[in-house]
């Protein structure tokens, strides 16, 4: 008997799961702002899905019901990529060290 | 147009490197790379995307002009958004994540054909049932990140919204929504479909209007977490890997955040749902306090008590973030520094509105990382210290946690503050914190109370320094 695709992606998630809990609590507490900006960022890779939607009207007609979502999810998803990782690149810039000279 | 097998293996890079993205910010270093890591998966996933579907006709042309307008917006939010407001700014990208979700779920039951799941009415079972899992965390998602948005900006009030039958009205939903699924995936029933939205809508606003502003720590934690679980339910639905483990990824650390937040309070997390903390304890803390003898002193105390100090610590709090008092604080530290006194910074776990806000905030004045320590790190330097300096925070610091049970804080890890030799305690007046109860520190005879604003306080002893 064969293995339904699904039982795969399903071990996927779960061990993605268990990667998730152990990178994040070796997160140092001082960046868990810059990690809930940059899981923010990340989640939006969403837009995978807003991009199928968006180009599933035909050539003769681009603008359907379903594809009208489509885009609308794709600028969604883009202000959350491009201001999240943007954001969590300027507040991780911020992060100095003591310098050794002063 | 490269092939499927391909483009899954592509979609399996970016999601390692998101796992590294997350990885880097073990430690500041490693943290600036790590952002790129993530850029780059972004950038993979969505040019094997473009490549998989292979359709480079007008149709991409637009998707492109809404990926730019998108774009440019969170570019510009991203641009000018001030530290202080990135509570808000999260639980805002935590709404559109949420409003994608859906938005990409009805697309795909509307035209089920374009992600090979079928036809209208005839979705392959598993398919619909992922695709009504993902839509409705994702409708939750939403409309309890525009409460949380709300109330952090202030628009709505921070104070809880209880009415009779809460419980047994979100219960009631709840278990709808499982019914209703259930229907949808029996009938595909378009009506259902529409029907499991409005009430997931409903849900996520009703679930966080009783949540106080106080553990909003939680409820953006939790929502973070939600919004990873309705990207994998969509991976699921799109048999897309990175989506999965995206989702995956960012759900638990959401919920590891939550954790740690409702540790740091001593609460359970189901107390923090159950929502109404800060309206109820209000009630018993009039008629049992009488007054009791305060000291107050102004800058001018102040600074002699720090010029005389070796060391000092420093506690923020929100209201250091409200009275915007970070860069003047970070001046005072520098005049200090200067008198070789030794400066360290204590941060609660939850300081402010967000996990690890404090530290973002003191970041940005220019305060060096390892000056800034946590709880843990740094509750047992309190009892060598000279003077603890204590700015915006107040429950925090409040022993009443270590000693009396009756007390709703009892438990919840605080800072040892009442063991330094002297306390200085920035306050605007002695009104008590968001848990409601009075603070024991006030009433100390090693505590000197600086009444004033935060900000216009601190100058002021820098000035007399």
């Amino acid at each position: 008997m064969e293995i339904d695709p699904f039982i795969f992606r399903l071990s996927i998630f779960i061990l993605s799961i268990f990667i998730g809990y152990y990178v994040v609590w070796s997160v140092t507490p001082s960046l868990h702002t810059p990690l809930m900006s940059v899981t923010n960022a990340i989640s939006s890779v969403i837009i995978v899905g807003a991009i199928i939607a968006g180009l599933s009207g035909n050539s003769s007609s681009i603008f359907n019901i379903s594809s009208l979502f489509g885009f609308l999810a794709i600028s969604l998803a883009a202000i959350n990529i491009f201001g999240g990782f943007l954001v969590t690149q300027r507040m991780l810039a911020m992060y100095k060290k003591k310098k050794k000279d002063k | 147009m490269i092939s499927a097998n391909l483009s899954a293996i592509f979609y399996l890079i970016s999601g390692i490197l998101f796992i590294l993205a997350l990885r880097g910010l073990s430690s500041p270093e490693t943290s600036r790379q790590g952002n790129l890591f993530g850029i780059l998966g972004m950038t993979i996933a969505i040019t094997v995307t473009f490549l998989s579907i292979g359709n480079f006709s007008s149709g991409f042309v637009v998707v492109l002009i809404f990926l730019l307008i998108g774009g440019l917006i969170g570019a510009f939010i991203a641009y000018k958004i001030p530290m202080t407001a990135m509570p808000e700014l999260v639980a805002g990208f935590h709404s559109l994540v949420g409003l994608a979700a859906v938005f990409v779920a009805i697309s795909a039951f509307l035209n089920p054909e374009a992600f090979n799941l079928g036809s209208p009415g005839k979705i392959k079972l598993g398919s619909l049932i992922e695709m009504s899992i993902g839509a409705a965390v994702g409708a939750i998602t939403f409309s309890g990140s525009i409460i949380a948005f709300l109330k952090l900006q202030g628009i709505m009030s921070g104070s809880p919204i209880t009415f009779r039958g809460q419980h047994a009205l979100n219960a009631i939903i709840l278990t709808l929504i499982i019914v209703i699924t259930y229907m949808l995936c029996s009938t595909q029933s378009p009506n259902l479909f529409w029907i499991l939205l409005a009430i997931s809508f409903l849900i996520g606003f009703l679930l966080i209007i009783p949540i106080g502003g106080a553990d909003m720590p939680v409820v953006i934690s939790m929502l973070n977490s939600y919004s990873g679980w309705a990207a994998a339910g969509i991976g699921f639905t799109l048999e897309n890997t990175a989506l999965i483990i995206t989702g995956a990824l960012v759900g638990s650390s959401g919920a590891i955040l939550s954790y740690i937040m409702c540790k740091g309070m001593n609460r359970s997390f189901f107390n923090v749902i159950m929502g109404g903390f800060g309206a109820t304890d209000q009630s018993n803390l009039s008629q049992s306090k009488e007054q009791r003898p305060v000291k107050s002193g102004n800058a001018d105390d102040a600074a002699f008590l720090m010029k005389n100090a070796s060391s000092v610590i420093i506690v923020p709090g929100y209201g250091m973030a409200v009275a915007q008092a970070q860069h003047a604080l970070r001046e005072m530290v520098d005049t200090l520094k200067k008198n070789d006194i030794k400066v360290s910074y204590a941060i609660h776990p939850v300081a402010g509105r967000m996990p690890g806000h404090m530290n973002v905030l003191l970041a940005e004045a220019n305060v060096p990382y390892d000056e800034v320590f946590e709880l843990e790190e740094i509750n047992n330097d309190f009892a060598n210290a000279d003077v603890a300096f204590v700015i915006g925070a107040n429950d925090v610091t409040n022993p009443v946690a270590k000693t009396d049970p009756q007390s709703p804080i009892y438990g919840m890890p605080v800072l040892d503050v009442e063991k330094c030799k002297s306390v200085l305690f920035v306050k605007r007046s002695l009104s008590p914190g968001y848990a409601g109860i009075d603070n024991d520190l006030f009433y100390k005879e090693n505590t000197l109370m600086l009444f004033s604003d935060a900000k216009k306080m601190t100058e002021d002893i820098t000035k007399n320094l």
